[in-house]
């Protein structure tokens, strides 16, 4: 059976969930700030937190976004290969939801036409980058993220040699969350994805940041490392704003991939506390 | 917790050490990248800067845009390396006072100990909070450029730590103080 989804439906949803994720936290992160914030033992990492606290706070009452960098959109739309799309075109309908959302909520237009020669202000952060998913059955699943940059700058990518194994993925990670520091807007949220090709390791490490935070991987030995880094992680001391704390990182997630006999890419992208993430099923 | 006027005199900079914690009142000017390479080239070619940079302190920001009644959106710190490479050239002009995130070049941190300036940090991700610090707004110059504009602010009490105070003392490479519980 072919089920019909027009396009407004699309726009709809990529609009509200820009909305939304700019001015509240998902729970998940909300509560892991509060336990982070009783944790502090020092006087600034812990006026740090309290600041954290309260900006949440402020950002839901007032609808103040959380953060001025209210981000690049990075859309991806699973579609079930029983669903007919009415109405114009999908590509269309993602970048109409951000431009609107934007625009009509005070969100910071982020986004330059070039990266190189012009660096001229779209005025309305589109275009967002979009990814597309054939699934099986007729829903569509829609996950956005609005990411920040000064975490986005700070994340890496690696293709280490099978070789250097459990100890050299170990090493690039907190290599990266080190030299990430303050400037990231810690306590980070980390994504790693191993695996896969050069890009798509770094896609997979996207995709790490869109899973909840008490979300573990269902891989045990995986689900072990992630767990094993975050110690690592906050054994850093870089603490909230890198004012030498305890918690450096409130999760690391990671994804992973078939990848090739000669290769172990390992990706990094480092998030700050404001990770912003939406799923809708349509 | 100190409060501090902006623009405030050298010796007021010069009496802060990194890790204390203030309070900002006064004037700054917002700047971040694409205002800084402007301005540089301002100077290159022999152009005035859109403000006076005697003795001013400038806010790494670029705020989400003010909603009815307000006089700025969502307005934390910005990543302060990325104008690293601005910030002597603008210190040999006057500008003595930087309010950012995160870490500062060698040649940064020596130009605010050669001019007694002070690099203070706020907290990331915590525009919301921030921006009721903020009470007033005026554009100044290049509004082409939207967020990143130069914007005259004037702040009341706003949080944040010295960072980097007029000796190169520097708040990252310093132990947190314990906590009275
Ligand atoms: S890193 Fe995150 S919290 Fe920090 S300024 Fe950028 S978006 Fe905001």
């Amino acid at each position: 059976m072919i089920r019909e989804v027009n396009i407004s439906d699309i726009t709809a949803v990529v609009k509200a969930a820009c909305q939304e994720i700019a001015f509240d936290y998902s729970p998940d992160i909300l509560k892991k700030l509060h336990e982070a914030k009783d944790a502090e033992p020092g006087i600034r990492s812990q006026a740090a937190m309290e600041m954290l606290e309260e900006n949440a706070k402020i950002a839901s009452e007032e609808r103040i976004p959380i953060c001025q960098d209210t981000g690049l959109v990075t859309v991806w739309i699973h579609a079930g290969q029983e669903v007919h799309f009415t109405g114009g075109s999908v590509k269309d309908a993602v970048q109409e939801g951000v431009r609107q959302a934007y625009t009509e909520s005070h969100l910071r237009a982020s986004v330059v036409s070039d990266p190189l020669f012009d660096r001229v202000n779209t005025k309305d952060n589109t275009p967002a980058v979009v990814y597309f998913d054939i699934t099986e059955g007729d829903q569509v699943r829609i996950e956005l993220t609005a990411k920040g940059f000064g975490s986005e700058n700070m994340s890496r990518i690696k293709m280490l040699k099978p070789a250097e194994g459990l100890e050299g993925v170990k090493d690039f990670v907190i290599e990266t969350i080190r030299l990430a520091g303050p400037n990231a807007c810690p306590p980070m949220i980390v994504g790693v994805g191993i695996g896969g090709t050069f890009d798509y390791s770094a896609y997979l490490s996207k995709r790490a940041l869109l899973r909840k935070l008490d979300d573990g991987n269902a891989d045990e030995r995986y689900r072990k490392l992630e767990d094993e880094l975050l110690e690592a992680a906050n054994q850093l001391m870089i603490g909230p704003m890198g004012l030498h704390g305890v918690t450096t990182a409130l999760s690391v997630k990671i994804e992973t991939a078939p990848t090739h006999i000669a290769g172990l890419p390992c990706a990094v992208n480092i998030c700050c506390h404001a990770c912003r993430h939406k799923e809708v099923v349509l | 917790m100190k409060t501090i006027t902006l623009p405030a005199e050298e010796t007021l900079l010069t009496s802060l050490h990194a890790g204390d914690r203030v309070l900002l009142s006064g004037t700054v000017y917002t700047a971040r990248d694409a205002a800084h390479k402007r301005m540089i080239e301002a100077l290159e070619r022999g152009e005035p800067l859109p403000f006076e940079i005697e003795n001013a302190a400038v806010y790494y920001v670029g705020p989400t845009p003010a909603s009815d009644g307000r006089a700025i959106g969502s307005a934390g710190p910005t990543t302060s390396s990325r104008m690293d490479k601005y910030t002597p050239k603008l210190m040999d002009e006057g500008l003595r006072v930087m309010i950012g995130k995160g870490r500062r070049s060698p040649e940064v941190i020596d130009s605010i100990r050669r001019h007694h300036g002070v690099y203070f940090v706020a907290c990331g991700g915590a525009g919301a909070l921030l921006s009721h610090c903020i009470i007033h707004a005026e554009p100044v110059a290049y509004e082409d450029l939207l967020a990143e504009a130069v914007v005259k602010l004037t702040l009341k009490e706003f949080p944040c730590f010295v960072g980097i105070d007029s000796e190169g003392n520097d708040i990252y490479e310093m132990e947190d103080e314990p906590a009275r519980r």
